[in-house]
């Protein structure tokens, strides 16, 4: 290889690497400036620096839409939501990595399958559920799901399999340790952060759920983060400051949460997808 | 059933074998939870796409009338053209990317990798509908930034109405979606790299193979399992695609349907007009889609290379 073609291509490299990156980043960038500028501004010149009107902002977007309304409803889904998932995903990924039982692969074959089903296609008769369970309005459909999630199950059975051994478990069994004791105070410690990985994907995915709260929430004061984004456009019209403002509040915490985990998250996508 | 492995106990040595019961215990919530949020709306789903409901009144038995009508629906094959349309237009660039970076990170020492794979990761991550909304406010109307950026740099036809256009509201959508998945893409290829064995990349090399040779000849075909299964998901995510062109455009997919998809059919069908039993249809027709499609492109996908196993 001729040394200066490789320092051409190492420079093309290089431009396409910034490239990719600014296009990532600068939408954010944007987005947090302008919710600092007042709409005028905003539609006047294309802001570089931070301007003063984050206030004036806060205070529009806030007498129409109650922004922290929305924020508080997602954490009151997500959180239950995100703990069922890792909690009872270890739980039944044990079940079927540690115990033998007819049907097992059966059984399993149908947590592989029910991993595939597009969910947002049953869409309408989960619609019709609600309403027979009288839960339209109310967070339990998007939280008890959590129980029953096939991508975590999958991951932590890889994972139980892996790195606890028989001897683990029978060791306190002759001590006399109950099954669901040695689920809770040896296995799950043991599993612990792969539950956590498996806890932030469901925390995201949950978070940022969209259709089903969008159909199942009726009552504006129950609405979530995403569904309030998208009604904002109809109620803030021309009030670009506000609205700046609202997606940065929305975009921020899957922001904190990815700046403080990226390591797990990236780890946890690596190993899920070497399976 | 609980009682007959404590009998059994005390003849076999105390294993895993004698608490086969514990294990159906462990796994039961699982089955409950799933036959209730996750069968059920399936086969009730099934079941009203041959009714016909309101949501109000009892659901009206049909028939196949409501699979007679979607076969006659000019709007439904325009909202399922739309969606495969922009999906191709995201799927072939993202993973055109996502194969140009993986070769760059494989042969060439690059360093901040990692703070790569996290930048391009993050849109990823956003919620689907900020990313749709963010998108808009950059570009609509006369004065969004983006048209400031254009008329400063002094683009001819500037400032550009980008909504008032199919062909470009279409390739926004594609473009948006792109932003969103490349980097989520360009993380899984690369996961799948580190498990080609790196002494093969030697002995390529030692006998004299270029780079791109290299990369066509070693890496594709072992990572082929990996694109497979990306290939897939990407499609069945890309199928049921609604948040990204609902809050980019508006709920009609505007300017003239242009990106009306499946699924904001689907729901317009529904919880706008109230024809719950037709929408029903729209799913159950859609699911048959998405499994014949991906069932082919994974035969076909596999039979290129019989050699690695999936």
């Amino acid at each position: 290889m001729k040394p200066n073609k490789f320092r051409f291509s190492a420079l093309t490299i290089r431009l396409l690497l910034i490239f990719l990156t600014v296009l990532c980043a600068v939408p954010f960038v944007v987005v947090f400036i302008n919710s600092t500028h007042s709409s005028l501004d905003i539609i006047k010149q294309f802001n570089i620096l931070p301007g003063d009107s984050l206030g004036e902002n806060y205070q529009t977007m806030q007498s129409l839409v109650d922004i922290w309304r929305g924020f508080v409803n997602s954490v009151v889904i997500t959180v239950p939501y995100t703990l069922l998932t890792g909690y009872f995903g270890a739980m039944i990924a044990y079940g079927f990595a540690k115990y033998r039982f007819r049907f097992k692969n059966v059984l399993y074959a149908i947590v592989l399958v029910s991993m595939m089903i597009p969910s947002q296609l049953s869409i309408i008769g989960f619609y019709r559920l609600c309403l027979n369970l009288k839960m339209t309005n109310s967070y339990l459909p998007f939280i008890i799901p959590g129980i029953a999630n096939a991508t975590t199950v999958f991951f932590l059975r890889g994972m139980i399999e892996q790195s606890i051994s028989d001897s683990m478990i029978e060791a306190p069994r002759i001590e006399g340790c109950s099954e669901f004791g040695i689920f809770n105070r040896i296995v799950l410690p043991c599993i612990m952060p792969g539950v956590a990985t498996m806890c932030i994907f469901n925390f995201v995915a949950s978070w940022n759920a969209y259709m089903g709260p969008l159909i199942i929430l009726q009552r504006k004061e129950l609405y979530t983060m995403p569904v309030m984004i998208s009604m904002i456009k109809g109620l803030y019209v021309t009030n670009y400051g506000a609205m700046y403002l609202a997606v940065a509040i929305s975009v921020i915490p899957i922001m904190i949460v990815f700046a403080i985990f990226s390591r797990y998250i990236i780890d946890g996508l690596t190993t899920g997808s070497e399976k | 059933m609980q009682a007959a492995p404590e009998m059994q106990a005390p003849r076999k040595r105390k294993s895993r074998l004698d608490r086969g019961w514990h294990g159906y215990l462990f796994i039961a919530p699982f089955f409950v939870v799933f036959l209730i949020f996750g069968l059920y709306p399936i086969i009730s789903t099934f079941q009203l796409s041959l009714q016909k409901w309101d949501g109000m009144m009892p659901a009206i038995q049909i028939g196949l009338r409501n699979y007679a009508r979607i076969f006659g629906d000019q709007v439904f094959y325009l909202s399922l053209w739309n969606t495969i349309r922009i999906w191709f237009g995201n799927a072939i660039p993202q993973f055109g990317m996502a194969l140009v970076l993986t070769a760059i990170f494989t042969f060439f020492r690059v360093r901040g990798k990692n703070f790569y794979r996290a930048v391009f990761y993050l849109p990823n991550l956003i919620t689907a509908t900020s990313v749709g909304l963010l998108f808009n406010l950059l570009l609509e109307g006369d004065h969004s930034p983006i048209n400031q950026l254009l008329v400063t740099l002094g683009v001819s036809g500037a400032p550009i109405s980008f909504f008032m256009n199919k062909t470009l509201t279409s390739g926004l959508v594609s473009f948006v979606q792109w932003w969103m998945w490349f980097g989520y893409t360009t993380v899984i290829i690369l996961a799948g790299t580190t498990t080609v064995d790196k002494s093969l990349y030697e002995a390529a090399m030692v006998d004299g193979a270029s780079k791109s040779q290299t990369f066509w000849k070693i890496t594709i075909p072992l990572i082929q399992p990996t694109l497979v299964y990306l290939a897939i998901t990407s499609f069945i995510g890309g199928m049921q695609l609604f948040d990204v062109p609902l809050t980019l455009s508006n709920n009609l997919g505007d300017p003239g349907k242009a990106v009306l998809t499946v699924s904001m059919y689907l729901y317009n069908q529904g919880f706008k007009n109230f024809n719950y039993g037709y929408s029903a249809t729209i799913s159950c027709v859609l699911f048959l889609f998405i499994a014949v499609m991906s069932g082919f492109a994974y035969k076909a996908m596999r039979r290129k290379d019989g050699m690695y196993k999936l």
